[in-house]
């Protein structure tokens, strides 16, 4: 196959990627974004498996065709509430992936740079095998975290910033050491380096707690994207370069859209963890009041008798796996004319939609799925809102109370709604450590209980 | 002190202002001494024995019993009745001062302090004291009770055993308090109703009543003075009465409650409505007094035009004179208490509801009050939050363009730099790279937020393109370490394309409309 026919093939597969990532854009085109992606993608491992350079087919198919299987049985087996661990391993896979092809692409003796390029190809190289490693613990690391097997509280060592600035102090200087070996003499420079940036992933992604899961998780994805670019800048390949640039900017959009949905930067999440930059929270200023509970049956005939009813849900409802008893409630509810709206908050979930993933599994209809801006003015002419599972995103002391640490947060202001009733195990404060005023209004009733199971009672009570 | 609670005059009036429980109020809470003119609840319900085992001290009927301090009354006194008053006493009734300037002259000639009750502020402190609202209120409840008396069917829809009975439609125009009482007692019976209101505020309250809210295709506030509407434009009027006609061939019962302060009742239904109205439907008209807001209205009377009942009643509260007392006597006992009851008596000019009452003091004509600015919304709570004062957009925007500038000029002095020093083929695959980070962040902004964890799979499919890299790294000797870790590369992005591409696939088919 000649270079150029090679080239213009990696240039179609980077349009059909580009296409895929627009096909996203809307449930509409959603599939056929996915298809592209995957044309794209068939189109480039087939014309590199062609090109002059690939002659290892005895390597390369049974690889090709293991990686596959395992791939596909990961995908079929996984439960929706586990997307996140998903994500996450899958972008441990990239990093560990441009590790290897970063070692691999400098030990490789068959391509030859000298003067210049030589020096850029070694930059290239070490700062692709960087991302990777960075990528690649960090991933195991968040996957630990969501899986359940880590803590998801932020693990803070003393003066861990410093530590940080040490790291790659030491990174650049291993780098700038690295560059210009002869033979590949720089092979521990490389190796101490790889080591030194697995232990920042690690750091880095514990150091941060679980509701910021989202960002991180975006990070990472981003991250990947880097990395194979890297790898594209030290194999000269374009189409490399182009798919990682893809994937870095959307994930860098997405990790920008859950920490404004927050209210914090970027380094805020990244780098102080939360409560440390927040002088504590101010419990005095909440003021406490009646917290008034009632039952799964009131809470039936409260939903029955309304005319438009918002489901809020959040974390807990994902654990509690609550998403298929609480469909059948809305479909009754429906039936009865009331009604029925889900208001989803940007970062409600441990990643970006997560909700949106988890209602759609439950066959609930994605035009009764609102978001945030969407929703937020119908509150005042709701009757009844339904909290499940969710704490942050409905504190309004987010709007109100300055001394509150997550004060200008945007939030999901279903107080101003005419009864609001908070479905939660109990009356534990959320991931921020903050009270919620919410609980103490006098529109507001709890529901104390396993999510899943209260949701079933409210369903009997409903059909009974 | 001592207050006298008159007899009315006016034909066919049964209110008294006060009933035996405001009476005891009166001479427990605030120390009044209480008399009542003989007979002046009988009409109400309420008996002379009533009153004196409340408190009260029994007057024979007659001009005499009007010699006290305070005169409590329903209906403003006529002329005749003025002479009876004692010089310098004090009234408290309606006395629509506008109406009858005679009736103020009088007054004032007479040194009389009078409040009228139907001047009192429609301010949030003074809505004890409110006694339009209280008669609005018994109007609305009274108006739809009348009309399903005109009315010869049920008001809720019913399936019987000898068949089925659909449910009146009911349409309510002007919806202040009495629209609202009105819009809560006919969905009491069980009615479909509807509402209209010039003023767009008032949506949210119909709403909560019950009531499907009418709208036009047009925009136009009506929100006038005190809680009033104003008069509209002709335009505006003219679709308001293309929707009247509308609606008039599909409800059974119209209820209007439209006034504008000061002026002739708005002509909202006309002959042409009534015609084309259902024979035995009915339409009640609140604002009769004002002149009717139906044309064919007869004040005071109920007429058949065209088989349609059309009800101009005047005395609505007055047909439910044992609670229109009760709550006209108790807006009478908020009122005396501002006033600081027999003790600390006391007319406070800059009391801003006394002096909104206040129609003469002292031989003064004290109507209209000055003119006070008050919020649009009264009786609304104004939830204050302390925010921080956002900055404007311009300000936002000026800062944003001018950050913006300045990366794209940071941008570009490192491009020259890299341009200066770097291999061409390495300013090749920059431009790549720089372009296509472009592309994917300006194709990443338009995805929906619900689409964001299929977005992320997909990418993580995609980002599974650094297997090129490993393939292109495997075909040199099968043990060396190049090809190993080659290998394993391809392994392991194998499974992210797979893995990827796969679970997107399976996310998406999920999402159905």
């Amino acid at each position: 196959m000649p270079p150029t026919l090679t080239t213009v093939s990696y240039l179609f597969a980077g349009v059909l990627f580009i296409l895929s990532l627009g096909g996203l854009s809307n449930q509409e085109t959603a599939r056929r974004g996915n298809l592209y992606g995957i044309l794209g993608m068939g189109l480039a491992i087939l014309v590199t498996a062609l090109s002059s350079q690939v002659t290892g087919y005895q390597v390369l198919i049974p690889v090709v065709l293991l990686g596959a299987a395992i791939g596909a049985i990961l995908a079929a087996r996984v439960a929706m509430t586990s997307m996140p661990e998903l994500v996450a391993v899958l972008h441990s896979f990239v990093g560990a992936a441009a590790v290897l092809v970063g070692i691999a692409s400098y030990l490789d003796t068959s391509v030859q740079f000298s003067g210049s390029e030589l020096v850029i190809h070694e930059v290239e190289v070490f700062i692709g095998v960087f991302i990777g490693a960075v990528t690649f613990t960090g991933s195991v690391v968040a996957f630990g975290k969501l899986r359940g097997v880590l803590s998801s509280k932020a693990l803070l060592l003393p003066g861990r910033n410093w530590w940080n600035v040490a790291m790659i102090g030491v990174c650049a200087y291993l780098g700038y050491q690295f560059v210009g070996q002869p033979d590949h003499g720089g092979m521990p420079q490389l190796m101490i380096m790889t080591g030194i940036a697995s232990v920042f992933g690690v750091l880095m992604v514990m150091a941060i707690g679980g509701a910021d899961m989202p960002v991180v998780v975006s990070m990472l994805n981003s991250y990947s994207g880097w990395a194979a670019s890297a790898a594209g800048f030290m194999l000269s390949n374009d189409l490399l370069i182009i798919t990682g640039a893809l994937v870095g900017s959307s994930g860098a959009i997405l990790s920008y859209i859950m920490c404004a949905a927050m209210n914090r930067s970027f380094f805020n999440v990244i780098f102080g963890s939360f409560g440390a930059t927040a002088k504590g929270p101010q419990k005095a200023q909440a003021e406490q009041g009646e917290i008034t509970s009632v039952s799964a049956e009131d809470t039936a005939s409260l939903l029955k008798d309304a005319g438009s009813v918002v489901i809020i849900p959040g974390y807990g409802m994902a654990v509690a796996q609550a998403q298929y008893p609480l469909f059948e409630v809305v479909k009754t509810l429906r039936d009865k004319g009331v009604e029925v709206r889900f208001a989803i908050h940007p970062v409600a979930g441990r990643l970006p939609g997560h909700m949106n993933v988890l209602l759609a599994e439950a066959k609930v209809p994605y035009d009764i799925v609102l978001e945030m801006e969407e929703i937020n003015e119908d509150f005042p002419a709701t009757d009844v809102v339904l909290v499940i599972g969710a704490n942050d995103i409905v504190n309004p002391g987010a709007l109100d109370d300055p001394g509150s640490p997550i004060y200008g947060m945007p939030v999901l202001e279903c107080w101003k709604a005419k009864q609001t009733i908070v479905m939660k195990r109990s009356m534990g404060s959320g991931y921020a450590g903050v009270d919620n005023p919410l609980f103490f209004k006098s529109n507001n009733d709890m529901l104390f209980g396993d999510a899943k199971k209260t949701i079933e009672a409210v369903l009997g009570a409903l059909r009974g | 002190m001592k207050v006298v609670i008159v007899r009315e005059s006016r034909a066919d009036e049964r209110r008294v202002a006060a009933t035996p429980d405001t009476v005891s109020r009166l001479t427990k809470k605030l120390g009044f001494e209480v008399s009542v003119e003989a007979g002046a609840g009988t009409a109400a319900g309420f008996s002379d024995a009533a009153f004196a085992e409340a408190g009260a001290s029994i007057a024979p009927s007659g001009p005499a019993s009007w010699d006290a301090d305070v005169v409590l009354k329903v209906n403003p006194p006529t002329l005749a009745e003025v002479d009876q008053l004692r010089p310098g006493a004090t009234l408290l009734s309606f006395i629509w001062p506008g109406r009858s300037p005679e009736l103020v002259e009088k007054l004032k000639a007479r040194n009389i302090t009078a409040f009228g009750m139907d001047a009192v502020p429609r301010v949030s402190r003074a809505q004890k004291m409110d006694a339009l609202s209280s008669m609005a209120n018994i109007s609305g409840y009274r108006a739809v009770t009348e009309a399903a008396n005109l009315f010869g069917r049920f008001f809720t829809g019913q399936m019987t055993a000898a068949g089925k009975v659909p449910p009146a439609k009911v349409l309510i125009i002007g919806a202040g308090v009495a629209g609202l009482a009105a819009i809560g007692t006919a969905r009491g019976l069980g009615a479909i109703v509807r509402a209209f209101d010039t003023r767009p505020a008032v949506k949210e309250q119909v709403e909560s009543m019950g009531a499907e809210f009418l709208e036009l295709q047009f925009k136009e506030d009506g929100t006038g003075e005190g809680g009033y509407a104003k008069t509209m434009s002709a335009e505006f009027i003219a679709a308001e009465m293309a929707l009247f006609l509308a609606q008039a061939k599909e409800v059974d019962v119209i209820i209007t409650t439209a006034l504008i302060p000061g002026k002739p009742a708005p002509k909202l239904i006309t002959e042409e409505m009534v015609r084309a109205m259902r024979p035995g439907s009915v339409v009640m008209d609140l604002a009769a007094e004002a002149g009717g807001n139906c044309e064919l209205t007869k004040p005071g009377s109920v007429v058949t035009e065209h088989g349609v009942h059309i009800c101009g009643y005047l005395d609505l509260p007055s047909r439910l004179a044992p609670t229109a007392s009760q709550l006209y006597g108790m807006n009478l006992v908020h009122f005396l208490t501002d006033l600081g009851g027999a003790q600390k008596w006391n007319v406070n000019l800059s009391d801003e509801v006394l002096r909104g009452a206040l129609i003469t003091h002292q031989g003064e004509v004290l109507w209209p009050p000055p003119r006070i600015e008050h919020p649009k919304e009264t009786g609304k709570e104004a939830t204050a939050i302390a925010v921080v004062p956002p900055p404007s957009a311009e300000e936002l925007s000026r800062k944003k363009a001018k950050r913006s500038a300045a990366v794209l000029l940071g941008l570009f002095a490192l491009l020259i730099l890299v341009g200066l020093g770097a291999p061409p083929a390495f300013v090749g695959h920059l431009t790549v790279f720089v372009l296509a980070c472009f592309v994917g962040w300006q194709v990443v902004w338009s995805v929906t937020a619900a689409l964001h964890t299929p977005l992320m799979s997909v990418t993580n499919a995609i980002s599974g393109i650094i297997i090129v890299g490993g393939m292109l790294q495997v075909s040199g000797p099968l043990s060396s370490p190049v090809t190993i870790l080659g290998a394993a590369a391809i392994l392991l992005s194998t499974i992210n394309i797979a893995g990827g591409f796969l679970v997107t696939s399976r996310m998406l088919k999920m999402f159905t409309k």
